[in-house]
């Protein structure tokens, strides 16, 4: 089965036919050739394919792309201007936030989603007071970007980038 | 190497901007015309033989391009019978085997095309789990045999330990693990009929590697398949070689000529088809005197392999070289049962060989009342053991001590179960780390002058993840005596010139030994003034490690650790690592491999277990669900340093690699610091709550 | 994966006549566990209906002081509301323990309530499930077994509920409205969630066609002082081997009141009401902590892998009740 969507995606609009079946991650990949988000497990299991949905941090690999017609979709590619650097992706950059790179674009997407989530004070799974202000620390940093699993193990300098560009 | 302006500045990755943005290209990301997509089908028994192959429901579905089946695939030219022997017999030798494959015009179809396709199987009876006393046990490496020796004996071992006044004899288990880069194996595959050439973009540790045994499956000139590989998202050793599916891609794009056939395995696939580190049984017997002097060290090692293909981990091998005793065995004995092809994964043998020794000689210095540091200290060789050699740079005492110091290890109270802070039981643990120096010879780099002041360099090296990019070009600037703007480097293609393997944490000190060579050359052929357009071509030499020495890297890890004395829950406050590797090319990157590493040891020591099922033969937890590896929130405190200082008898650059030592004695350091928090010895891998519950 | 129709209706009554009237079609929320699960072929709907844009995604307060949650509220949205972290933490930092920032901020709350199991065997086609596929066995009894249930169990289904969320609104006695072709029902909890018997298919007493509207939460003041405590294999981003969510009052050393549910024991959030009975009216101990867990445990059945779970629990029930004594006097 077919349908045909509007789909936003780094400020550029695309009309598309695509497969119902068809996720939103595999939609920016194989049919708009938007190969920032990651395919690393595509169960929800991994954080590589994240990206931003009218903001907010979600999977692209769990849901479809029939679902987000007239979404607004940000990539890691999106999140700055052309030839520009996000604050974050540059903290990423001088902190030596990755190695191979390939969890990178999701884990940067998750950075810049979970700070909003914290500037709006939402608490964490370690927040000790769930009704006080957040307190954006290490520990609070390693918990809510739990959900971008990084093989190289560059997670110390994950949270050393987004410190750095939280500050 | 004279003068080393670049080579040990911090550089930031060259390719960094791409990667943060994802405009970096990975195998399944080049933008290429009307491609097709490859799904596989996999056998679900263990062992036996296909009855039947029904792909009809599949060959209707519309958008199917080709079903491949073994009744109709290529009979391939040089396959053998190993892993490469794709789709080429009814037998089923693994659960988990490609038995089929779709190829259709969008990945949906592909995928439910290939759950069409209706497989019968003759079942036999299977074998897949290893035991100490398996019956079909063998010793890997015969005498005529090459390849380092299964057996080692020195010394009259039986006697050393009858009279040994201390004794410990443990045995220690590691599971099968999985190296799961994230990225999933791919390959893209295009088949050209005129002139009849073949093209993989692929995700792999070696584009000439890939290149040589695809062309050998195939019986084609190796200067007809080209393999590209810009960036690769990682690879722990599972990319080292490449593997079925690369052979079914191109089988698929022979059939389909001019299309690009794309193959990515799915997370699930990565867990029968891409290689994983064996389980192990490790017997471990240490005899010392009262003051924890070593007299005899026996290392027993038991493995499995698959019947399709053989690979040995060679676990007890660190053994030869890392205690002086006079009396010492060695011994690796294997199994080839009903599983998936086993390879590398990052620090294959040191890595379990090492959680091994090293608990036992924690257990020794617990048994003689000595301070685990010291105990190690008192055990150091002045000579390589298995040689006689003498060392090239052997820095273990320094950096037990000097990482001692830096942790905080001094003051402790040795007995175990005797910190308590709030609702945990906190201990501290320490193990030693070490990997050879290894050198694959017969990388070539190509020098060319393009004119007002750049120049191009070329090997078909691969980087992935380890900053191959930067580091070499930070090579080459100081090779050519020129800034690092100066330098374009281009890499991971086989147009480009041949070039070894990353893998062995050799990437760097072979490749670079290569450019090193090749500047000189040019250096050489064109002296101070090249005219634009001046090209010189340099191979790294057989072998350019002093071969009167022994070159090992050392490193120490130090380990702190927290059990909750309700649930028995494992953290890991704090983790330090000081290590020995000879010059650091690039500070920033180094670090990152020595953290990316230790990061890798903590998550073998808590986190991962393939659970094979015996019944069914397959990994039961096969997915970033079950399979856990260490997220953010497991790794504290973690700080990598190293001694500064240069090699010179290893590599021309003063360096040694780097990639794996980081997870190296890592679960080790944890075990021991559990066991220093609870006062339980865990000898199975990994460390969870079931067994420090009460 | 099938190929399906993917509808979006206007109203809650026109999505539930369709899904009634068509075996093949199934709701999808925020499509986490759905998606997933058509992915490995082990739900395969021929007729999506998309409920997100038509059921409340809003918390509001009724005039009796019911907190009324809409089914589309994402976890994430409830986990960060205030009235919900302060009157209820329990059920705050349940959400906050499951999954991951970006699943949570896509998950429902009705979504939730009907995750499927995380049993591995279950997960994979090419083993036998009886939940999966009646009649043809359970592989996960004699298999890998460390997630498996230890309470109410049979000899069809060892599964687990794998939700943190619906073990905190089990203990706080939260009410489910339901819309089916018939009209509107409530269901309470724990009375959603079914134990396997001898239709492990069957994980809830939802009809086909019934639709999750909204999850009501009466006044506890109890609930105050609540805590959901999680145990699992690595510090962040894994489901629970046990959990426990409990709320406890304690006046002058008395337990006056308590509730108390586990998760990772059962095919269903594990209300603990025989834990509950023994705590009451007795003194805020140790040793009563224990008592009552004990009791709850008494009818586990466990094997090799999985007989950690009862000690786990019980040190984990009397640990989080503990914490909640500490808290309560410091008050």
């Amino acid at each position: 089965m077919e349908a045909t969507i509007t789909l936003r995606v780094d400020g550029e609009k695309h009309e598309l036919t695509v497969d119902t079946r068809t996720t939103l991650l595999d939609a920016l990949r194989d049919r708009l050739g938007v190969t920032s988000p990651k395919k690393g497990c595509d169960h929800g299991q991994c954080g590589a394919c994240t990206v931003l949905v009218e903001g907010r941090r979600v999977l692209s690999c769990l849901t479809f792309a029939v679902a987000q017609e007239e979404a607004e979709v940000t990539t890691a590619a999106g999140l700055a201007g052309e030839g520009e650097l996000h604050p974050v992706a540059r903290a990423f950059v001088d902190n030596d936030g990755f190695q191979c790179g390939y969890c990178t674009p999701g884990q940067v997407c998750s950075a810049v989603g979970m700070l909003r989530e914290a500037a709006e004070g939402w608490p964490s799974h370690v927040s000790g007071d769930l009704e006080g202000p957040v307190r954006l620390d290490d520990e609070e940093i390693r918990e809510r970007m739990s959900g971008n699993l990084c093989r190289c193990g560059a997670y110390a300098n994950i949270v050393a980038a987004i410190r750095e560009a939280a500050e | 190497m004279s003068e080393t302006r670049v080579m040990g500045q911090p550089l930031t990755r060259l390719e960094g901007e791409r990667k943060v943005t994802g405009r970096a290209p990975y195998a399944y990301e080049h933008p290429l015309t009307d491609p097709l997509y490859l799904h596989p089908v996999l056998s679900t028994v263990p062992r036996g033989r296909l009855t039947g192959v029904d792909a009809s429901a599949a060959e209707a579905l519309a958008g199917v391009r080709a079903v491949l089946t073994p009744y109709n695939a290529e009979r391939l030219a040089g396959a053998g019978d190993g892993e490469f022997a794709v789709l080429q017999s009814e037998e089923v030798s693994f659960h988990g085997q490609f038995v089929a494959a779709v190829v259709a015009d969008t990945p949906e179809t592909a995928r439910e095309a290939a759950a069409l396709v209706r497989v019968e199987y003759a079942r036999a009876p299977h074998d897949v789990v290893l035991t100490a006393d398996h019956e079909r046990l063998y010793r890997p490496v015969g005498e005529d045999d090459e390849g380092p020796a299964s057996d080692t004996e020195e010394g009259e071992v039986e006697a050393a330990l009858e009279r040994a006044e201390v004794v410990v004899d443990q045995t220690y288990r590691t599971p099968t693990e999985h190296n799961n880069p994230m990225e999933p194996h791919t390959t893209v595959a295009v088949w050209e009929e005129e002139p009849g050439r073949l093209t993989l973009y692929d995700s792999t540790q070696g584009v000439h590697v890939v290149r040589a045994s695809v062309a050998g499956v195939f019986g084609l000139d190796p200067e007809r398949v080209r393999v590209v590989a810009p960036h690769v998202g990682g690879g722990f050793g599972s990319k080292g070689e490449a593997h079925a599916h690369d052979v079914l891609a191109a089988m698929a794009a022979r059939v389909l000529p001019g299309r690009p056939v794309k193959f990515a395995l799915t997370r699930q696939h990565m867990f029968s088809l891409v290689g994983y580190r064996t389980p192990t049984i490790q017997r471990v017997r240490l005899g010392a005197d009262r003051r924890g002097r070593l007299d005899v060290v026996v290392h027993e090692s038991v493995e499995q392999t698959s019947t399709v293909q053989e690979f040995t981990e060679n676990s007890a091998m660190c053994s030869r070289w890392m205690y002086a005793a006079p009396h010492r065995r060695t011994r690796h004995r294997m199994a080839a049962l009903d599983v998936p092809v086993n390879f590398w994964m990052r620090a294959p043998g040191e890595a379990p060989g090492m959680y091994a020794l090293e608990s036992a000689m924690d257990e020794l210095a617990q048994a003689c009342g000595v301070d685990p540091v010291e105990l190690r200290v008192r055990n150091e060789p002045e000579r390589d053991p298995q040689s006689g050699a003498p060392w090239s740079d052997r820095q273990l005492v320094r950096c037990l001590r000097e990482g001692a110091e830096r942790f905080g290890w001094y003051g402790r109270d040795p007995s175990p179960r005797a910190r308590r802070e709030g609702d945990w039981w906190v201990g501290t643990g320490v193990a030693a780390a070490s990997y050879p120096h290894l050198y694959n010879p017969g990388s070539v780099a190509v020098v060319r002058y393009g004119g007002e002041g750049v120049y191009e360099v070329s090997i078909g090296a691969v980087d992935i993840g380890t900053g191959a990019w930067t580091a070499l070009t930070q090579i080459a600037a100081d090779a050519l005596g020129v800034s690092v703007s100066r330098v374009r480097l281009r890499i991971g293609d086989t147009d480009l010139p041949s070039a070894s393997v990353a893998g062995g944490s050799s990437g760097t000190s072979s490749w670079g030994t290569a450019i090193v060579a090749a500047a000189r050359a040019f250096a050489a052929e064109h002296g101070g003034a090249p005219a634009p357009g001046a090209v010189a071509r340099a191979s790294a030499g057989e072998d350019t490690v002093d071969e009167g020495y022994a070159v090992y890297s050392f490193g120490a890890h130090f380990a702190e650790v927290a059990v909750h004395a309700d649930t028995g829950e494992v953290r890991v406050p704090r983790m330090y690592g000081l290590f020995s590797v000879g010059r650091v090319v690039n500070p920033r990157m180094v670090r990152s491999q020595f953290l990316g590493g230790m990061v890798m040891g903590l998550s073998m020591a808590l986190h991962e277990q393939s659970f094979r099922d015996p019944r069914y033969g397959h990994v039961a937890n096969g997915d970033f669900a079950e399979y856990h590896v260490a997220t953010n929130a497991d790794v504290r405190d973690l700080r990598a340093e190293w001694l500064e200082g240069e090699d010179p008898r290893a590599t021309p650059m003063g360096s040694r690699g780097v990639g794996e030592i980081g997870v190296v004695g890592t679960a080790a350091a944890v075990a021991n610091a559990v066991y220093h928090a609870t006062g339980v010895r865990v000898r199975d891998l990994p460390i969870t709550l079931d067994t420090l519950v009460r | 994966m099938r190929p399906f129709d993917y509808v979006r209706p206007a109203e809650a009554s026109s999505a539930v006549a369709t899904v009634a009237g068509d075996p093949g079609a199934a709701y999808i929320g925020g499509g986490t566990n759905l998606v997933d699960h058509m992915k490995l072929g082990i739900a395969a709907p021929t007729s999506l209906v998309d409920v997100r844009g038509l059921l409340s995604d809003r918390v509001e307060e009724t005039p009796e002081g019911v907190l009324r949650v809409g089914a589309a509220v994402p976890n994430s949205d409830l986990a960060a509301h205030p009235e919900v972290r302060r009157r209820f933490p329990v059920l705050s930092q349940a959400l906050l323990s499951g999954a991951s920032g970006q699943l949570r901020n896509v998950a429902t709350t009705g979504g939730n309530l009907l995750q499927r199991t995380r049993c591995v065997y279950f997960q994979n086609r090419a083993m036998p499930c009886n939940k999966r596929e009646p009649g043809t066995g359970c592989a996960a009894v004699e298999g890998y077994g460390r997630y498996n249930a230890v309470l109410g169990t049979s000899e069809h289904c060892v599964a687990t509920h794998p939700s943190d969320m619906a073990v905190a609104l089990t203990a706080l006695g939260a009410r489910v409205r339901v819309l089916g072709p018939e009209g509107e029902r409530t269901v309470d909890l724990p009375g959603l969630h079914r134990l396997p018997g001898d239709r492990p298919e069957r994980d809830t007493v939802l009809e086909h066609g019934e639709l999750i509207t909204a999850v009501e939460l009466p006044r506890l003041p109890l609930a105050r002082r609540s805590a959901y405590r999680k145990v699992r294999d690595r510090a962040s981003y894994a489901f629970a081997l046990v959990s426990v969510a409990a709320a406890l009052e304690v006046v002058e050393g008395t337990v006056t009141d308590v509730r108390v549910a586990f998760g990772g024991l059962a095919h269903a959030p594990w209300r603990a009401l025989r834990a509950e009975e023994v705590l009451r009216g007795r003194a805020a101990t140790e040793e009563s902590f224990r008592e009552a867990a004990e009791a709850e445990l008494a009818g586990a059945r466990t094997g090799p892998d999985n007989a950690f779970k009862v000690p786990l629990a019980v040190n984990t029930l009397a640990a989080t009740l503990r914490g909640l004594t500490a808290e309560e006097a410091r008050r």
